[in-house]
Parts: structure tokens; sequence; C-alpha cells
């Protein structure tokens, strides 16, 4: 009964969506309060069904329904609890479910928090959200309901892939789709700006917040999927430009550039076409990732099982989606005004570098990801694109950000003077050229590289020192700025770590029998031994390491060789002692004669600093997303808008 | 012209291309060396640069030559099974390092574990120019003339082993 519930209601939102997507926007068109009144309603209408849909689902799981095809695929009775509910989304079906849900999630979080907005507006983005919808719907319901049935029922499940089956990817996947689908957010709003012909500043701080915490979202999705791979992947390696990674990346790198771009058509008026570009880049490209991952055009480590018909929906609807949109644009930009001028020193040119320099980056990105299926696609052979391009390619782009990052926020919009900006920032370039010589030395060996990188770290944090400084001298600064900061500090934490693991990690792969020691970074660990234990659905060769540095016992670490009873590949499951300076890693290899094994143990000097940098910059933009004036300027904003209007 | 136009020109393009690779298999490559002599090559070993290795040594065994480098992702996927299959000691496998770092790739056997007999060492991928390899992982089955007579693009799975390479080692060995 359950899955048919399911099954029903979303057959249901699916007419619902397209009536929350054709309704609100003709009426908004056509200036009619009753269709437009409709969008609400709608919404939730359509969020309650999806939402019935998955919990049934989940209910299914939850239970060991294997009379449900997907539900017989992905779990099995041995599953503990957790992962039945997470093994939800960790197959197609049930992913995108997932996705509709979320976008089902924003639309009903815009109808619940955008009241002081006219309901116009409102009215368009719902009605823009609504479609989408009802693209995805129609997609799952044809190409992937995850509620078919399994006649006869199967009588044991056939489990997670293990690799899936760890609290990372209980949290990784939901994060990302939120942030994913949450551009659509953005880009309903950018749509719903050009249909009514109203591209202004009140439009930019509406869609601010909103664009802000979906860009949260999908920095902590891509943090929490690198740090997934590094503990659970095995080998020690946090980004490895998989197609799969760089789908994600692609939008954050737009997102970003949005963020930015946003700024200044709030502030000063300016960019606003370029603004909607970025708007619609941002979903189009989440939407692609979508495609690239659920198509199987690319081939990734992250194997999902495809389907042609699967492929051709999704790029329909992409081309659909986002071929309407960028007409749209086409027939609305030329009509829009520039806004204020600025000169070619001003912080309008530095966010106008910044948003190049990002735009850029992602497309090199994106070149890199396509470059294998264009090539094949024209019939001129078969390659594929590795880390080497994409190191080159990508970090001299972002070199001169992060010298930019530092300024920008000292320069004044409009024109700004370079006397200003160097007496204000001189100390910290000191400070930058001292630590480029001198932290490298204290680390290790000094290399050019990391000197380079650690002075524009430290480049970047003397300046927000600096900034601080100076603007509390006058009053406290708004969370908006403080928010920026935060962000901006996140981002020379995220190069400090990459830049240390890179040049400073060391690894060791050695024989060890129960009693001997390897010693790696100063860290001394004493291997005791190797037991047998029994988990839930797995049986594993549990290893006792004792960690010691300068004589001192830290603890044991206990990384284990783990075999699956469903699968035949063994699961590495390293241990690591993390710390604020550096994570010490063990695991275990292959077993040798006798009691000896093959170990493999890492010395990883700031590799927290990698998320732990992502994790300020979500924090920022948590800060930034929450400043009052975005709820209470906007009625004001609404009023300017509407008299500007009538005085046009 | 419309300069805004840009956009959707270029979203064309892309949508063209990706309709063209959605008919293409990435992992299909048409193999003009199944049923021809596997090509002739001597290169060093990996562990053991005072010897060489050659397909000739092989004739007279049915055998499986896999490509593999230890800067390869999909490899690592592969290798499990190829370490479990190596146990039950049906055929035996000669794994190609191909465009690698000798420390590296010795490393890299002694954590995955080594499942090869012999592993010739291809340090500047020529080996693999002429055994036409697009992409790491490659396997082919050998049989006891030397010719090529199976070639797997991309990682060996549970299911290519047992429905393909299997009951072909079991034919050719009869």
């Amino acid at each position: 009964m359950t899955p048919e519930l399911g099954h029903f209601a979303l057959i249901l939102s699916l007419w619902v969506a397209l009536a929350q997507g054709v309704l609100p926007l003709v009426g908004a068109q056509r200036s009619q309060p009753q269709w437009i009144a409709i969008a609400r309603p709608a919404t939730t209408a359509s969020f309650l069904l999806v939402a019935i849909a998955f919990a049934c689902l989940t209910w299914s799981f939850y239970i060991n329904d294997f009379s449900i095809a997907y539900v017989a695929a992905h779990s099995n009775t041995q599953l503990p609890t957790m992962y039945r509910i997470s093994a939800v989304w960790g197959g197609h079906e049930g992913s995108l479910l997932l996705w509709v849900l979320m976008l089902a999630g924003w639309a009903q979080a815009v109808a619940l928090f955008s009241r002081q907005l006219p309901d116009a507006m409102v009215a368009r983005v719902l009605g823009v959200l609504g479609l989408v919808m009802f693209g995805l719907l129609a997609f799952v319901l044809l190409t992937s309901n995850p509620f078919e049935r399994l006649l006869p029922a199967a009588e044991e499940g056939r489990s997670l892939n293990p690799l899936l089956q760890d609290p990372g990817l209980v949290y990784h996947p939901p994060m990302l789709y939120m942030g994913y689908v949450g551009m659509s957010v953005a880009f309903a709003f950018a749509i719903a700006a050009l249909l009514a012909g109203q591209l202004d500043a009140a439009w930019a701080r509406w869609s601010r917040p909103w664009t802000t915490v979906a860009w949260i979202f999908l920095t902590l999705g891509i943090a929490l999927g690198s740090w997934w791979a590094y503990y659970e992947l095995g080998w020690g390696g946090w980004w490895f430009w998989d197609p799969v990674e760089n789908a994600s990346f692609m939008p954050w790198l737009v997102a970003t550039a949005l963020i930015h771009s946003l700024a200044v058509t709030e502030k000063r008026g300016s960019f606003k076409n370029w603004t909607v570009l970025l708007a619609i880049a941002a979903f189009s490209l989440s939407l692609l990732g979508t495609f690239l991952v659920r198509s199987g055009v690319l081939t990734s480590v992250h194997a999902f099982a495809t389907d042609p018909r699967r492929g051709i929906f999704i790029l329909i609807l992409l081309a659909i989606v986002v071929g309407s949109s960028l007409l749209l644009f086409a027939l609305r930009a030329p009509k829009v005004s520039l806004g204020g001028r600025f000169s070619l020193l001003s912080r309008e040119t530095l966010l106008l570098v910044n948003n190049v320099l990002l735009v850029v980056a992602c497309g090199a990105v994106l070149l890199g990801t396509l470059y294998p299926l264009i090539i094949d696609a024209l019939g001129l052979g078969k390659l594929s694109v590795g880390p080497p391009y994409f190191n080159a390619v990508f970090v001299p782009i972002m070199l001169p950000l992060l010298v930019l990052v530092a300024a920008g926020p000292i320069a004044r919009w409009k024109q700004a003077e370079l006397g200003d900006i160097v007496r204000r920032l001189w100390p910290a370039a000191v400070v930058a050229l001292l630590a480029g010589i001198a932290l490298p030395m204290l680390a290790g060996e000094w290399h050019g590289y990391v000197a380079l990188a650690l002075a524009l770290a430290a480049w970047i944090i003397a300046a927000i020192v600096l900034q601080a400084i100076q603007r509390l001298k006058t009053g406290n600064p708004p969370p908006s700025w403080w928010g920026m900061q935060i962000a901006h500090f996140g981002l020379a934490a995220f190069v400090i770590g990459v830049a240390m693991v890179g040049s400073y990690e060391e690894e060791r792969d050695v024989r060890m029998s129960p009693g001997e020691t390897v010693t790696v970074g100063g860290h001394t660990f004493k291997f005791l031994g190797v037991e047998d234990v029994r988990g839930p659905n797995y049986t594993a060769a549990r290893g006792s390491f004792e960690l010691s540095k300068d004589g001192k016992m830290l603890r044991i670490l206990h990384p284990e060789k783990r075999n699956y009873d469903s699968s035949a590949m063994p699961m590495t499951e390293a241990a690591i002692d993390a710390g604020l300076t550096r994570d010490v890693y063990v695991s275990l290899g292959e077993p040798l004669e006798g009691a000896a094994w093959a170990v493999r143990v890492y010395f990883k000097p700031f590799v927290d600093w990698i998320w732990g940098g992502c994790l300020l910059m979500s924090l920022g933009g948590l800060v930034a997303a929450a400043d009052r004036r975005y709820r209470l300027k906007a009625r004001t904003a609404t009023k300017t808008v509407a008299t500007g209007a009538m005085a046009a | 012209m419309n300069k805004f136009l840009l956009p959707l020109g270029i979203f064309i393009v892309l949508v063209a291309l990706l309709a063209v690779g959605l008919n293409l298999n990435p992992r299909e490559v048409p193999s003009p060396l199944v049923g021809k002599p596997a090509p002739a090559f001597t290169v060093p070993q990996l562990h053991e640069p005072e010897k060489t290795f050659s397909p000739k040594d092989m004739l007279g065994k049915v055998w499986l030559f896999n490509v593999w480098a230890s800067w390869c992702v999909s490899c690592r996927e592969e290798h499990p099974i190829l370490v479990e299959f190596a146990r039950t000691g049906m055929v035996p496998i000669v794994g190609l390092d191909y465009k690698d770092k000798r420390a590296d790739g010795q490393r890299w056997l002694a954590r995955f574990g080594n499942p090869y007999q012999i592993v010739p060492f291809d340090a500047d991928g020529r080996v693999g120019i002429d055994y036409g390899v697009y992409g790491v992982p490659e396997t082919y089955l050998i049989d006891k003339a030397g010719v090529i007579r199976f070639k797997q693009i991309g990682p060996v799975t549970p299911e290519v082993l047992e429905k393909k390479i299997i009951p072909l080692v079991q034919e050719l060995n009869k």
C-alpha cells in the first residue's frame, strides 16, 4: 500500500507543480490578483505531496520492503538503520527524488519568507520554480520511478555499496543537493526579474540572501565530499579532479562570482546583465552536473548505473530550461540600463576582475571535463584529461585572485586611489614577504611554491586584521562586512592547508610485525597486532597501533580491513588522529606471512585546514546572509521601486 | 547582430555535442588488435630492472595482460578484483606499469597487493602506443599462440570476469 500511496502523491504533485508553474506566471503578466494568489498555496501543496512520496520511500526502506525494486537493490536486512535511511538516496531514483524534495522545499521557503516582497514578484519566482519542478517530476515518473514493484518480492536485498556505508555519505548528498537546487532560487529570481522587465537594485537585494544560503550548502557539500574521499577511499588524497567532483565545483565557482556581482548590482546598479547571466549559468551548471553524473557520458570513479533514455531526457530538460532562459535574456538584456559609471581603479573594477577570473577558472574546468567527450563526439579519438591539466591551468588563474582579495574590500566604489590602497595595505605586504621567507623554513625545506602560497595567505590575513582595526575605530561594521572577512579568512586558511599538505606530507609503506615501530613526521607508531572483529554486516581485521610523540604515548589507533558480507571487495578503514596542525593516518594493507602486515602511515601537516577553511567560508556566508538589512529594508526598497516605476 | 545572443549560441553548440556524446560509449573503443598477434616488445621489469620481459616468454600459455599505473584512479577500483582473481591461479597475469615512476609503481603494488606474476615497466609509454592503449586500465587476453583474443577497456568488473574472461580462458585452455 505505502509505495502506491507514494507513487500517487508523486503523480498528483506533477500536476500541482504544473499549475504552480503556469497560472501565477500568466497571472503576473496580466496582473490578475486571483491567479497570482494561487502561487503560495500551490507551492505548499506540491511540497507536501513530494514530502509524502519521500516519506513513503523512506518507510519502505525502514521496514525492508523488498517488493520494491529500488529498495531490494540498495538495502538489506543486515544494514544498520542509519544506513537504511541514507540508502534512500544511495541510488539514482532516490537521489532524484531527494533533488525534487529539496526543490519543493526551497520553493516553500521562498513562499514563507518573502512576505515583504511584492506579490507579483513572488508569484513569478514560485512559477519558475514550479516549471522546473514539473520537468524534474516528469523525469522521475517517466524514467526513474523509485516505487516500481518487484514481483515476486526478493527474499533479501542486495545491500548498499560498502563505500557508501559511512557517516560522511549520510550527509554529503543532501548538503550538495541543497546547494545545487538552491541555485534554482537565484535562477528563478533572475528569470522573474527578466519577465517583469525590472532588473534593479531591489531585485539584487532580494536574491542576495537566497544565493548566499545556497552557496553555503554547496560549499559544505563539496567539503564533506572531499573529506569523505580523504578518509574512506584510503589513499589520503582530498581532491581528484574527477568529473563528478568537477560537476559540483563548477556551479560553486560561478555561484561565488554571482555573490560578488550581486553586491555590485545592489550597491551601484551596475553589472545587471552580467549578474543575471551568472544566475542563469549557476543553475545551468547544476543541471549540467546532474546530466553528466546521471547520463554516463563521462567515465568516473563514481560509477553509476546508466540508462540512455535518462540521458536524453535530462538533455532535453536542460535544453528547454537553459535555452529558453538564454533566449529571454537575449531579448530583454539590450533594454537594460547600464547603471553607475566607474573608473578604471575602483571596487567595481576589482569585483569585475574577480568575476572574470572565477568564470575563466570555471571555463577551464568545464573544458577539461568535457574535452574527452568533445573529441569523442567529433570522432577524433578517445582520451582522458587528468589532474596535471587542471593543476597547470587552475592554479595560475587563482593566484591573482588571492592578491586581489585583500585589496577589493579596501578600494572605494566608483573611484579608488592607488595611493590610498597602498598606504593602507603596505604593512600587510611586509608581513606577507616575511611570512613567505620565514614560514617555509620553520616548516621544513624551503620551496618557491609553498613560500608563494603562504605569503599570499599571510597577505590576506594581515589585510583583514588591518581593515578590522581601521573599521573598528569608527564604530562596529555591519554583519555582512564581518561575514565577508570571515569568508576571506577561510580562503586563506584553505590555501595554507593545500600548500602545507602538498609540500610537507610524508608517507611510509612498511612491512610490520607485532612489536615493530615506524616513525613518520616525528610520530612513532608501534604495531601491537591484529585481531578479528565482527561488525553488524561485515567481518574485519582490526589492527592496533600505539601512537607516540617524543616518547609520550598519545593514543591507540585502530585501522580496519573490512569484508562486507554482501560484497567481495575488501574495504580499508583508515584510523586518523586529527589535530590542528597535523593529521597522522594509518591504514592496513595486505596481510603478509606470519603476523606481519603491509602498513601505510601518513603524516599530513595542516590538512584539516582545507576543510576548516571551507567551514569558515560557509560561516562567513551565514553571518552575511543573517544581516538584518535584508529583512528590514525590503519594504522601503519596494516602495522606491514602485514610485520609480510610476515616475517613469 | 545582438551580442546578447552569444550565450545562447554557445549553449546550443554545447547541447549538440552532448547529444552526440550521449550516443557514444566512453568505455567502448573498437580494437583492431583483437584476432591479431600481440605486438612484440622487450622492456625491463619493475622490481628487477636487470631482468626483461617480452610477450615471447609467455608463448604456450594463455595469459592476461593488464596495463595499469600508480596515477590511475580507475585502477584502484579494478585492483581488488584482480588480486582476488589471481588467488584462483586460473591464468597468469602480467601487469604492465605504464608511464609511471619506478618508485611509485613499486609502492603502489606494496600497498594494494600484487596480483601479477611478472611486472614489466614501460616508463615512456612506448609499449602502450603499440597496443593502442587509450586509457588505463586496459586488459588483454592472449592465447597460447600469442594472439590477442579479448580486450577490455576500463576496469575489469566481476561481471566481465565471469561472463567473458573466465569462459574464454577455459575454452582456450582446452
